[in-house]
């Protein structure tokens, strides 16, 4: 092997928290990165795969410190080098692509100027020729009209482009080694395959090593050639994408690869299910946002809803960011009122505003959240908002109350003395657990989830999944499960609807989603999920006329 | 392991995370002295606040007038003493309505929405058109001066604000996902606003009702000035520093103690504010 690009040595980082204690984020992690070479820092999140990232260009978080080791980028030592002579560096030998390229573009820039703007900071070259070395970026990177797309400001292109465009900004300088922060982890699936094929296609014609952070080891198979598994600030294992996904010798990889395995459900049997009405049924909805006029709201979301969800069984609704899941969910819930249609629960219709339902309609159906952080009071001790929905529905006081909320804690499988905590010191899967918890005090019969796995790590959204799956054997639940992710619904619902812009494109049985999907759309979402596969992106065909009509490009 | 250690310390207020810093509690502890004067300061007054007990005016710091006489050789001390009752006392009592007063409105109008909220915004916004001066010389010779008509003016006066800031906090606080929950759990707004919002609103809130109250201790002062606050031979620390104006040229210690009264409440009011425990402060 010739002289690696980048050798890290023994680094370690840390930070002093805000009561004055020191904190170790990496423990003395080493590794090279030859020069072409794609490695992948791949983990859960606090695992310090993105600090490790960050490093490379000598930078840190505020609050923390590059404590140890040596960094080492070409013929430059990052660790010995001044503020100023990093920023030299930072843009020409290495440069970032970040998560959230909504959040990374200055909203009031044209694209083209923001694209460049390392060419005129570092005095690069003159603008046309930078305008022109931008466009062929952008040609490479398969944008959608090169020539004009970069007088556009940041809102007028679609997610999917924004993130190329910050590709674009990230190798006008021509860096040595590209750091890729998450950058698909916001995309949809669809629009997650354009990217990746783009991002490799520049990586590999311009001979560019990359540092690929990722919780998605499906993802990162696509792109890298070596992958790094962290945990805790240590390196667990290193290998060749190959090797780690057939041969995994550390357990906690092992553990990773695990929760990709498609565990498929199995619908419980419950003897008297038959003879009852179903729990949910939702006939002919339509809801939207917006000031009412004529009966109709400004901006109609859903259009003419149908479905029914059995007793006892789970029902998935998969679609796109925009296809209008959630706003299904908290139609259900009352949370916004249809315009019309109807929701009817265990056979009773319900009122379309939550003002007009009764407390014992409110407590059959109950809602989880996705982000826990927000759905959880954080002046409220775990005791107070579990018990708040005991004494609300049930009554309960003291003893009794205290007596259920450590039964309900049991029943998620956390500790009783986490009742006296405040959600900020909770982790995020125990934070969730709380969130179920607080559904389940209700005594319900139905559960709306609302993308509650998507925001944790794989490991801990698996254990979710499984507390789900028990739950649902012990209390006799039943689950509307929303979610972008087509294996955690194939881990758990029964059947699964498929939304596109508002409307239901088709319903098909959980376990038969790749085979028996007729509708284009559920073809193309089926065919585009990442699968552990090395060669899976290669050999990907979609058909172009598909993607041109629901691809979000 | 830290678990078991956190059930068995003892609930000091280091423990339960209420504990604050240096700077916090020395005001605190001046706030504190100023309200125990405002209580007994009549009482340890060495002379009757109005009566003249010197011949000579603007007269220095002796042993007879520890902090000297005024412009008509009365006793400076005494009459800070009588004054902290009036600064201190109407000053709070009208920072605690305005604020309580705009705070629940705040919180409503976020809450409830639509008609309601927009109806109200307009009205305090129309209201805090009128300067605020104007609208206390106004009231105040209407209706005559008394403590209460003070109190309830000052009150009103800075309602509106109070009212703004509160609602733009709690419409924030509003949109977050646990109010949606505790929403669709069927709970009521009284609920909705009192144990929802209000614990995240709080340290903002703090913070804005001690800057309120130096502003309220500055527009008594002004209508003191103007002979619409309090009623003469009484007299708050704004009016003891506007009787006294012509001393500063003397130097005289009749106008200099008023000053440094007022200074010192109006500041570690915002000092204790300022650093107040984490717990408080930092919720949201």
């Amino acid at each position: 092997m010739s002289t690696p690009l980048v050798s890290v040595r023994d680094l370690k980082i840390g930070a002093t928290t805000d009561s004055g204690r020191h904190v170790e984020i990496i423990k003395g992690v080493s590794f090279d990165i030859a020069p072409g070479e794609i490695v992948a820092l791949i983990g859960e999140s606090g695992s310090g795969k993105t600090t490790i990232a960050l490093s490379l260009m000598g930078h840190t978080r505020t609050g923390c410190r590059i404590e140890g080791g040596e960094i080492r980028l070409g013929a430059n030592t990052v660790t010995a080098m001044s503020e100023g002579q990093r920023a030299e560096i930072r843009g020409t030998e290495v440069s970032y692509v970040p998560q959230s390229a909504a959040a990374a573009f200055n909203p009031s820039q044209r694209i083209m100027d923001q694209v460049i703007e390392i060419t005129a900071i570092h005095k690069l070259m003159p603008r046309d020729a930078a305008e022109k070395k931008a466009v062929e970026l952008f040609r490479a990177l398969a944008l959608p009209h090169a020539d004009t797309i970069g007088s556009r400001y940041p809102h007028q292109v679609s997610g999917g482009q924004l993130q190329r465009l910050s590709a674009a900004m990230a190798l006008i300088g021509d860096p040595k080694l590209v750091i890729f922060d998450e950058p698909t982890t916001a995309l949809d699936v669809t629009t997650q395959i354009e990217v990746l094929r783009a991002f490799r296609s520049v990586m590999e014609k311009g001979g560019m090593a990359g540092v690929y952070v990722s919780h998605d080891l499906a993802v990162v198979a696509q792109i890298a050639d070596r992958i790094i598994v962290l945990k805790g600030g240590e390196i667990q294992e290193e290998g060749a994408t190959q090797q780690i996904l057939d041969a995994p010798a550390h357990p906690y990889t092992r553990e990773l690869l695990a929760a990709f395995e498609p565990v498929l459900h199995k619908p419980l049997e419950f003897d008297d299910a038959d003879h009852q009405p179903p729990i949910l049924e939702v006939r002919n909805l339509s809801a939207g946002y917006g000031p009412i006029r004529n009966g109709e709201p400004g901006a109609k979301i859903l259009k003419d809803i149908n479905f029914a969800l059995e007793r006892g069984r789970n029902l998935g609704v998969i679609g796109e960011s925009g296809s209008g899941k959630s706003t299904l969910a908290r139609a259900v819930a009352g949370i916004l009122p249809p315009y019309r249609g109807e929701v009817l629960v265990d056979g009773f219709q319900q009122e379309a505003s939550l003002a007009q339902r009764s407390k014992e309609q409110l407590r059959h159906a109950q809602i989880v959240f996705q982000l826990a952080d927000t759905a959880l009071n954080p002046a409220q001790s775990i005791e107070t908002i579990l018990g708040r929905p005991l004494t609300f529905y049930h009554g309960m006081k003291g003893k009794a109350r205290e007596a259920r909320v450590i039964e309900l804690l049991d029943m998620v499988r956390l500790p009783a003395n986490l009742r006296h905590r405040l959600p900020s010191e909770l982790s995020g899967g125990q934070k969730q657990r709380i969130n179920l918890a607080r559904a389940l005090a209700a005594e319900p019969q139905l559960i709306l989830c609302d993308e509650i796995t998507s925001a944790l790590d794989t490991v801990v959204a698996a254990a979710i999944i499984d507390l789900l799956k028990e739950l649902q054997r012990e209390l006799r639940l039943s689950y509307m499960f929303i979610s972008h992710d087509l294996s955690t619904v194939e881990a758990i619902c029964d059947d699964v609807l498929v939304m596109y812009k508002g409307e239901v494109v088709e319903r098909l049985p959980a376990a038969k989603m790749s085979t028996d999907a007729t509708h284009p759309y559920s073809q193309l979402l089926v065919s585009s999920v990442p699968k552990l596969d090395t060669g899976w992106l290669s050999g990907l065909e979609q058909d172009p006329a598909l993607l041109e009509r629901f691809g979000n490009r | 392991m830290t678990d078991k250690a956190l059930s068995f310390r003892l609930p000091t207020p280091r423990n339960l995370g209420y504990s604050f810093n240096w700077v916090g509690r020395i005001g605190l502890l001046v706030i504190l002295f100023w309200a125990v004067v405002a209580i007994i300061g009549p009482e340890i007054a060495p002379y009757p606040p109005g009566e003249i007990v010197n011949w000579d005016y603007f007269t220095p710091m002796s042993h007879d007038y520890l902090l000297g006489t005024d412009y008509l050789g009365r006793d400076v001390l005494s009459r800070i003493l009588m004054g902290a009752r009036y600064t201190v006392g109407i000053a709070l009592v009208s920072v605690f309505l305005a604020c309580a007063g705009g705070v629940i409105l705040g919180m409503v109008a976020a809450v409830v929405g639509g008609w309601f909220d927009m109806i109200l915004s307009r009205l305090l916004d129309a209201f805090n058109g009128i300067p605020s001066l104007l609208f206390g010389l106004v009231t105040v010779a209407a209706v005559g001066s008394s403590i209460p008509v003070l109190v309830l003016t000052l009150a009103a006066i800075y309602l509106p604000g109070s009212y703004r800031f509160a609602r733009a906090l709690s419409v924030n606080v509003n949109t977050m996902d646990f109010v949606t929950v505790a929403r669709a759990r069927g709970e009521r707004t009284p609920y909705l606003i009192l144990r929802e919002i209000f614990p995240n609103i709080l340290g903002p809130v703090l913070a804005d009702l001690g800057l309120r109250f130096v502003f309220i201790v500055l527009v008594l002062s002004g209508l003191s000035f103007l002979g619409l606050g309090v009623q003469p031979p009484n007299a708050d620390w704004g009016a003891l520093v506007r009787e006294n104006i012509e001393g500063l040229s003397l130097g005289a210690p009749a106008i200099l103690f008023p000053s440094v009264a007022i200074a010192s409440l109006t500041i570690s009011v915002n000092m204790f504010i300022d650093n107040l425990p984490t717990k408080i402060r930092d919720r949201s």
